[in-house]
């Protein structure tokens, strides 16, 4: 955990009570609806379809135990007595009432938290690989890296009305497990040939109405550069980032107009003036910054602790949960345990106030305390020790955060959709549990090895339909919900060679009753036609294409137009 | 005669803005007092200003650069900023090039839809005087230029990042 000083903690109590003014002045009639809306935005407040929806910042994904009680407490205090785990690793209020929000941000700012900027046309909460700090791939520890972005893009003056909203992602290791390609900004952090740490920067990726994958604006900008370089970039982006459409005005439709090579020209033009400015990095800043975080204090331990061993050979469930959910550690005799909110009948990151409690219970006794927040909407012990999984195990288990599904077709990352969001088109959380029942066979889903399917309900594409392996998208016709599929997409290079990709749609969209059909079609006709167990599903469809996946989702040309016609006629 | 915000105090404002037409047509040259007139009649008809007996300024809408009146920003003693909308963040960016980038040390003037909430970050980005829009209260939005007592960033009122200054103190 970063812990704020005295100046940080300050900035957040000033927050609550600039909050707290605005909200009365509304209440009292002196601000205009639409003007409030701007200001509360920027606090993270939606008018939703049923009720106010507050998210909550939660900075790359890191939770102490400490603030995860508190979130408990407020979900039961202003809320139904649950939250809901965002893709941008943050948590949803679904029910809160306006008049209490300013209560609220200020129950947050006792433990080090806010709503700030989770929301509007700024910068959004910057994200990041969770198992950050503890991969054994690991280039740099992100979490300094987010610390040094979050501080320079919170309360930024000349970057809070930006065209449009703006996320960056950090990745520290090899792989990337931060989807950095498909963000406003993505910095993956690489080393050079005398071992200087640096970022390549990737720009104008991103998911929505017009998903695009990011292009490299510079391979290696050496770290100290990292602040006069973004803002830039940002400065570039807030002075011609188009205004006149919100459907077209984020950084991605500008690099695209401008084209990749002069935005690059242009963001460098803008860049000679501020290299070497004042916001150039120094180490100091950044042993500052590491120093301020909470380190957990590891023990020597054997790379493999025998007790693991026996209890693997032994328990046959617990080895199957061990297979899919445990990361190995840069420690010897650690491991990262995932905890998987994905359980079949659960809205995908839905945790209710009694379950955080005891899942602070668990990270005070087995992870020092902490956890973390994945962009897949799980939730992340990093740091147990391997003699202590076997218990542990068992006890999220009788919390149902064991479902042995990570990586696997089941563990859907899924948008809040048509029940709760008034921009949905669609339902989506009906449509991931039907999946999940149809695919509830564990031998059944495990034979079918990796697989990520994304559901979003709609094209603001909150769920990452564009990057799951398959992906669903909700769209409305005339008033009814249809779902749209689309096949090979790709969050990022997590193994080697396969890189950041969108998915291709298939063909004409679907009743939500066919859903799961379609998908065990998908699946069948992988693993027909793949070679081994070791050929994802998404590897085959980048050897065979989409046209066999779509010939046997929707037959031959003949049976296409019959079921075109046979869509028609239900319409 | 119109309020204005100034060094966050209400002053009255001599200043006559002249505004283009509702076909975007520029108005004349003005023939008297201090002025402030758009972007584009003063690139235009810059001669006719020479012998102008009183001040002039010169306002930029959103869409306009501080780069048109590079190396002449002292001939005005007022430059002003338009926020088409509140939301429309461009002129931050352009108040801060005019200060740090152009050396503009005269009155930087925000007009348009300027409400009581943008206040603090317009002040932080250069402006030191607000034309709020007519329905804002200039008495309430005094207050606002106290809403944080710091900021991690440069700005053209704290041109040294928090990082900086934190190193400065020693504390860890």
């Amino acid at each position: 955990m970063y812990l704020y000083d005295e100046i940080d903690q300050k900035l957040v109590d000033e927050r609550v009570a600039q909050f707290r003014d605005q909200t009365r002045r509304f209440l009292a009639g002196k601000l205009s609806e639409d003007e409030f809306r701007a200001l509360r935005l920027r606090n993270g407040l939606y008018i939703q379809r049923y009720a106010p929806m507050l998210r909550i910042a939660i900075p790359y994904g890191l939770l102490s135990t400490r603030q995860l009680r508190k979130l408990a407490h407020i979900a039961r205090t202003y809320d139904r007595g649950y939250g809901h785990f965002s893709t941008r690793q943050n948590l949803q209020l679904n029910w809160p009432k306006l008049e209490e929000v300013p209560d609220i941000l200020a129950e947050l700012a006792t433990v080090q938290m806010h709503a700030i900027q989770t929301s509007g046309n700024s910068f959004r909460n910057t994200t990041t690989d969770h198992f950050a700090g503890v991969a054994q791939d690991e280039i740099v520890d992100s979490f300094a890296w987010c610390e040094v972005i979050r501080q320079w893009s919170t309360f930024h003056p000349e970057f809070s009305y930006l065209p449009r909203k703006f996320k960056i992602a950090v990745n520290g290791a090899r792989s990337d497990r931060a989807a950095v390609a498909v963000h406003d900004i993505g910095l993956h952090a690489v080393k050079d040939a005398k071992s200087e740490v640096g970022f390549k920067v990737l720009v104008g990726g991103g998911l929505g109405r017009t998903p695009m994958i990011g292009f490299v604006i510079r391979e290696f900008l050496p770290w100290p550069h990292l602040l006069t370089y973004l803002e830039a970039i940002l400065r570039v982006y807030n002075r011609y980032g188009r205004r006149d459409n919100i459907h077209k005005a984020r950084v991605k439709i500008l690099v695209k107009e401008r084209g990749p090579e002069k935005f690059r020209e242009e963001v460098e033009a803008e860049w000679a003036h501020l290299k070497d400015g004042p916001s150039t990095l120094v180490a100091e800043e950044i042993a500052r910054i590491e120093r301020r975080f909470t380190r957990p204090s590891y023990a020597k331990l054997p790379a493999m602790d025998p007790g693991l061993e026996a209890a693997l050979s032994s328990d046959r469930a617990f080895s199957t949960w061990h297979a899919r959910n445990i990361f190995p550690h840069k420690r010897p005799g650690y491991a990262a345990v995932t905890l998987s909110l994905k359980k079949t009948g659960i809205p995908p990151g839905d945790v209710t106030a009694d379950q955080m409690d005891r899942i602070a219970d668990l990270a005070d006794r087995y992870s020092f305390g902490e956890l973390r927040v994945s962009h897949e909407q799980n939730l992340i012990f990093a740091d147990v020790r391997q003699s202590d999984l076997h218990t542990l195990w068992r006890e999220i288990k009788a919390l149902g955060f064991a479902t042995p599904n990570l990586g696997l077709l089941t563990n859907i990352i899924c948008c809040p959709g048509g029940d709760f969001c008034s921009l949905a088109n669609a339902k989506s959380i009906p449509v991931a549990e039907a999946i999940q029942q149809r695919f509830d066979d564990l031998d059944y889903l495990h034979d079918i090895g990796e697989l990520d399917l994304n559901i979003s309900g709609c094209m603001n594409a909150c769920g990452h339909h564009h990057v799951g392996h398959i992906g669903i998208l909700g769209v409305d016709k005339n008033g009814e919900e249809w779902y749209q599929v689309q096949i090979g997409g790709n969050q990022g290079e997590i193994r080697p060679g396969v890189t950041a990709s969108l998915g291709k749609v298939i063909g004409p969209s679907f009743a939500r009753a066919e859903m799961p059909d379609v998908i065990e079609r998908l699946v069948d006709c992988y693993l027909e036609r793949r070679d081994s167990d070791a050929e994802r599903f998404i590897d085959v469809v980048g050897r065979i294409g989409v046209e066999p996946f779509k010939e046997f989702v929707y037959g031959n040309a003949d049976q296409r137009s019959a079921h075109r016609r046979g869509q028609l006629a239900t319409l | 005669m119109a309020t204005l915000i100034k060094d966050r105090r209400i002053v009255a404002d001599n200043w006559r803005l002249f505004k283009r037409g509702p076909a975007g047509e520029l108005p004349e040259v003005p023939e008297s007092g201090d002025v402030i007139v758009p972007l584009a009649l003063w690139l235009g008809r810059r001669e006719d200003f020479l012998a102008y007996p009183r001040k002039i300024g010169v306002w930029l809408d959103a869409n306009e650069g501080p780069e048109a009146i590079a190396g002449e920003v002292e001939r005005f003693a007022v430059i002003a900023v338009n926020f088409p909308k509140f939301g429309d963040g461009r002129g931050y960016s352009i108040a801060r090039l005019l200060r740090e980038r152009h050396g503009f040390k005269g009155e930087l003037r925000a007009i348009g839809d300027v409400l009581h909430d943008h206040l603090y970050f317009m002040e932080q980005c250069g402006f030191d005087a607000f034309a709020l829009r007519e329905d804002q209260d200039p008495q309430a939005a005094l207050s606002v230029f106290g809403t944080f007592s710091a900021g991690y960033q440069t700005s053209v009122l704290r041109p040294s990042p928090l990082f900086r200054r934190r190193l400065a103190s020693g504390k860890p």
